[in-house]
């Protein structure tokens, strides 16, 4: 199945990433060749295969619910491109 | 001093603490070593001068006072640059963390501090641990002391380089399909995957998370098992860190036991590098004529391991991935233009090649449509690895194989084909992604100098047998 350039442009957007033409057109190639390899997988039977998540403990693992010492709010601003002190300053998202 | 870089970490503890050598002492060899030859080999992202002095200071004085000092007294360590420590700046070989420091501490990085060790530096890395050749890093790759035109390896290829150079006897990398065997292999250092969820991947920066996990790097089978002794065990705050009750490794490293090993003949197949396959047989005549035994097996699904893994890898990256966004930490670009116009235009010159390939492939599998064939299909397969791994250990005690289909490659050789880099690490893989643990030991050379790595691997929790193999191997060569 080839990979159309508008197919990912889409998953571009998706994954909030904005691409040069060069890149998208580069992409649509490199991309086309890994998910074709990927196909092979279609041959291996897995009829009553169940998958899991959790390869070693399948066991929930609980704690008391009491306070632990965390980041102090200037550790947790400390490394952010534009904050207040109080907190993360992000583009206005309301007009 | 006795000459630096002939001492194991083994050594260098003893040493310590019978006070015979100063902690500080040795933190200012490796860190000079560091400056100099670590420089010419890109090997470090950054050094931590300042703390691993105050480090070395503090275990010279509780030796003075005659405290307790831990298993790793004085032992100077080197860091993959993905591995969260605090004070200095952990960019995971990314422009996207640029100045990042953390606010804590990793588990690991935690535990080696409490063990005695002094933390010198970060070490090189693909960026985001997503390559096999260092390439990807935003710093320029680090280069292997083998040869100064040949890739470390990747992703940890930073940590295998400052091993293989004497500058640390012991480093640490992370591994998500190879990221320490493979490396390990190509510079001639031993290196070790522990079983998923031995130690905690409490801050180490995620890649794939049900297939991450730290592993150490290190010039001997003993040092190997100390450092992994050191920092395996069960963490609160990594729930997936499994509370096993380990061996005392180093104790029992030496043993009589003679093992069965299979030998799959699927990792003997069409692109192994003829005089590596050399090598490993070469091994297996060695450990055969000690007494064990090496028999054959087969692995059929091992030729669909890495399209197994590249989806699953890539579906959890790119969910992983996310919180890269320019808002809590690192680079922020277009910051005049709207929220959605921010994220993507910082993750735009964050993220270099390699990443956002992975991204989109992940975005792709995982999209709506997609997930059914791709990601779940792949998740099953997996578990059908995974029984198969289980039903070879009901037989063989470990499994030998290549480390790598090939010796370490030039520069610029696979950057250029993403698929011929991913299938270069198509003998290691497998263990990620059946969550056992494998190990890859220096055995031999090739023609031209380049080492060769013979990988074993075990059944969950069983990395006893693991270091016990490679120290027999050690003794016999």
């Amino acid at each position: 199945m080839p990979l159309e350039k508008a197919q990912v442009e889409h998953i571009a957007h998706l994954a909030r990433l904005k691409l040069s033409p060069d890149e998208l057109e580069k992409l649509t190639l490199e991309m086309a060749v890994i998910i074709d390899y990927f196909e092979q997988l279609q041959m291996v039977d897995t009829d009553g295969v169940e998958p899991r998540d959790q390869f070693i403990t399948a066991e929930n693992v609980f704690r008391d619910d009491t306070v632990r010492p965390s980041l102090k709010q200037g550790q947790a601003l400390g490394n952010a491109p534009e904050s207040d002190g109080k907190f993360f300053h992000v583009p206005k998202v309301i007009g | 001093m006795p000459d630096y870089k002939n001492l194991t970490a083994t050594q260098i503890t003893a040493m310590v603490t019978s006070g015979e050598l100063s902690a500080v002492d040795l933190a200012e060899k490796a860190l000079d070593l560091a400056r100099t030859e670590g420089k010419g080999l890109n090997a470090f992202i950054s050094l931590c001068e300042d703390k691993a002095l105050e480090q070395a200071r503090a275990v010279d004085t509780a030796i003075k006072q005659a405290q307790p000092v831990g298993p790793l007294a004085g032992v100077p360590v080197a860091l993959k640059d993905n591995i969260c420590y605090t004070g200095s700046l952990t960019s995971c070989g990314s422009h996207i963390l640029d100045g990042f420091v953390p606010p804590y501490d990793a588990t690991c990085a935690a535990r080696l501090v409490d063990a005695g060790a002094v933390i010198i530096g970060k070490t090189n890395m693909d960026e985001f641990a997503m390559g096999s050749s260092n390439e990807t890093s935003y710093y320029g790759p680090a280069k292997n002391p083998v040869g100064e035109n040949l890739v470390p390896g990747g992703s940890s290829g930073g940590s295998a380089a400052v091993v293989a150079q004497r500058i640390v006897p012991i480093s640490f990398g992370s591994e998500t399909g190879g990221s320490v065997r493979q490396p390990a292999a190509f510079c001639g250092v031993y290196g070790l995957k522990p079983t998923y969820g031995s130690i905690s991947r409490y801050g180490l920066v995620a890649f794939g998370s049900s297939l991450d996990q730290i592993g150490p790097l290190a010039r001997n089978a003993e040092d190997l098992a100390l450092a992994y002794q050191v920092t395996c065990g069960r963490d609160p705050n990594d729930s997936t860190s499994v509370a096993f009750d380990h061996p005392d490794y180093t104790g029992e490293i030496d043993t009589d036991r003679k093992f069965t090993i299979g030998v799959p003949k699927e990792y003997f197949a069409e692109g192994l590098d003829p005089e590596v396959e050399a090598a490993v047989r070469d091994a297996m005549a060695v450990l055969e004529k000690d007494g064990h035994k090496v028999t054959d097996i087969s692995l059929p699904l091992t030729d669909k391991a890495i399209a197994i893994y590249y989806i699953v890898a890539c579906a959890e990256a790119s969910s992983n991935l996310a919180r890269f966004d320019g808002v809590r930490y690192g680079l922020r670009e277009g910051r005049d233009k709207e929220l959605a116009q921010m994220y993507s235009e910082t993750r735009a010159a964050g993220f270099g090649d390699e990443v956002k390939r992975r991204i989109m492939l992940g975005t792709y599998v995982l999209s709506s449509g997609y997930y059914d064939a791709y990601y779940l299909k792949a998740s099953k397969v997996r578990e059908l690895l995974r029984r198969e791994f289980e039903r070879t250990f009901e037989e063989v005690d470990l499994i030998i194989s290549p480390a790598t289909p090939t010796p370490a490659f030039k520069f610029g050789e696979k950057l250029d084909d993403p698929l011929a880099m991913y299938l270069s690490d198509m003998y290691t893989a497998p263990a990620n992604l059946a969550g056992i643990p494998g190990i890859s030991t220096p055995y031999g050379r090739v023609g031209d100098g380049r080492p060769v790595g013979v990988q074993f691997l075990a059944g969950h929790f069983n990395e006893l047998s693991l270091f016990q193999i490679v120290r027999i191997l050690e003794r016999l060569a």
